[in-house]
């Protein structure tokens, strides 16, 4: 069963559709990048999963629970999803250690120490154990989004999804928080990622969606969407962002 | 015409000013924190999406914008004792009417705090699964007072000001303190004149305090 299975999915803002017929899924375990033009929904898709935005048709299933079942507890259900925004959006008025602590009190009810506990390990882990008492805008933009990554894994997700998460960071600021992207990858998190980085998808992606224009062009292995012949929209999409 | 102001002695402001002056601040300080909370409510119904929730609150926040604040403090004098079938004292009636204009004009100003707050930080709050209630009030809410601080202390000034206007019910304070010393010296005009200086020190403090506030805010972000 895959953890997350999105269905004939359309969306429209108005008369504008955003969202053509989209139709994809992703493994326990796995990670999919989801790349393309900018405008081209990515990041609507992306946040249709966390319902976060509505869709006016098609399907989404999360650990086997629907979207669109009116029954369907959307808070219960999001809480299995960890989500990374571009701009970080961390709380700007609360202290690191509490933006990782608030919403396991609030929601999760867990115990004050065992919330701290949890923030402590999982800060250690991407390397910031010492900014705890600081406040994010005493932080680097690369520190701010890893703090964000920990924010997300403190609430125990089954997924995560990242939107465009090194697209607002200073380049030399964008491989710590790849490297932690990576090390998640390779721990088996099941990981949907919005993202330019091909290099990151090189390395740890199992597959590779290409969208443009709200649809889905192209959804491919790795090997095949880096290696054999393409559609030529992903070709030329390719061809401009890795010339370099 | 000289003026003579040997008549303002520390016996006046023990027996004339310092009644006045504490209602006043009374006054201000509790239409300002009445203000603060229904004006956050207020701006939070104008701002939930739903009709049956927004249309009153615009309604009440645009009259209330709308209509001179003597009329509304006349008003509410005649009103109040009706309403609540037994009479009211002008201060109880000012307190009332003060909290009730005031909310208004605060509402609108947590309102731009509340849009000032990116849709980022609510998408945020709602994917750690906070509830709406505590979206606004642990996310959104503390960032809008925070972004509004300098705006709503530089409306608790102008509302400090408008207290004077109390005078139409006859409550005593401090305009009136001045005004009542005054006529018991036979000294209008030097009652009137010391009273102006009072309101200005007092105003223009709290107009400086609250730019350093704002620097100090400006600096911290």
């Amino acid at each position: 069963m895959p953890m997350i299975e999105i269905r004939n999915l359309s969306k429209w803002y108005g008369a504008f559709r955003v969202l053509t017929d989209c139709s994809t899924h992703v493994d326990k375990g796995e990670v999919v990048v989801v790349c393309g033009p900018s405008g081209s929904g990515k990041s609507t898709l992306i946040k249709c999963v966390n319902a976060l935005e509505p869709f006016q048709q098609g399907e989404i299933v999360v650990a086997g629970i629907s979207l669109t079942d009116p029954k369907t507890d959307l808070p219960k259900m999001r809480a299995r999803v960890g989500m990374v925004f571009q701009h970080f959006e961390l709380f700007p008025h609360l202290s690191i250690m509490d933006n990782l602590t608030l919403a396991q009190i609030k929601v999760l009810n867990r115990g004050k120490e065992e919330a701290l506990a949890k923030a402590m390990t999982l800060l250690d882990r991407v390397g910031l154990r010492d900014q705890a008492v600081k406040f994010p805008g005493q932080l680097s933009g690369g520190q701010q989004q890893r703090v964000a990554i920990a924010r997300a894994l403190a609430m125990d997700p089954l997924a995560m999804l990242f939107d465009e998460p090194t697209s607002a960071l200073d380049p030399e600021m964008i491989n710590e928080v790849l490297d932690v992207m990576v090390e998640l990858a390779q721990e088996g998190m099941t990981m949907m990622c919005v993202t330019h980085e091909m290099g990151f998808a090189r390395k740890v992606a199992h597959r590779v969606i290409f969208m443009d224009r709200g649809e889905i062009v192209e959804d491919a292995p790795k090997e095949d969407f880096f290696g054999k012949p393409r559609s030529d929209r992903a070709q030329l999409f390719l061809s401009k962002i890795l010339h370099h | 015409m000289g003026l003579d102001l040997s008549f303002f002695t520390w016996d006046l402001v023990k027996n004339f000013l310092v009644g006045g002056l504490v209602f006043s601040v009374e006054l201000t300080l509790i239409a300002m924190a009445g203000g603060i909370v229904f004006g956050t409510l207020l701006a939070l119904m104008r701002l939930s999406g739903r009709s049956w929730l927004a249309l009153p609150a615009a309604a009440y926040v645009n009259t209330m914008r709308s209509i001179p604040l003597v009329m509304v403090i006349l008003w509410f004098f005649l009103l109040i004792p009706f309403a609540i079938g037994r009479p009211i004292g002008a201060e109880w009636s000012a307190i009332i009417t003060f909290t009730a204009f005031e909310s208004a004009y605060y509402s609108e100003i947590m309102r731009a705090g509340v849009q000032s707050v990116v849709r980022g930080q609510v998408d945020a709050a709602y994917a750690l699964v906070l509830t709406y209630g505590q979206t606004m009030r642990l996310i959104v809410l503390p960032q809008a007072f925070r972004n509004m601080l300098p705006i709503l202390l530089t409306q608790t000034i102008i509302l400090f000001q408008d207290t004077s206007l109390v005078y139409a019910i006859g409550a005593y304070d401090l305009l009136k303190g001045f005004e009542t010393a005054g006529k018991n010296f036979n000294r209008p005009v030097e009652a009137y004149l010391l009273a102006a200086v009072v309101y200005f020190v007092i105003c223009y403090t709290l107009s400086t305090s609250v730019k350093r506030l704002q620097v100090r805010i400006a600096i911290i972000r």
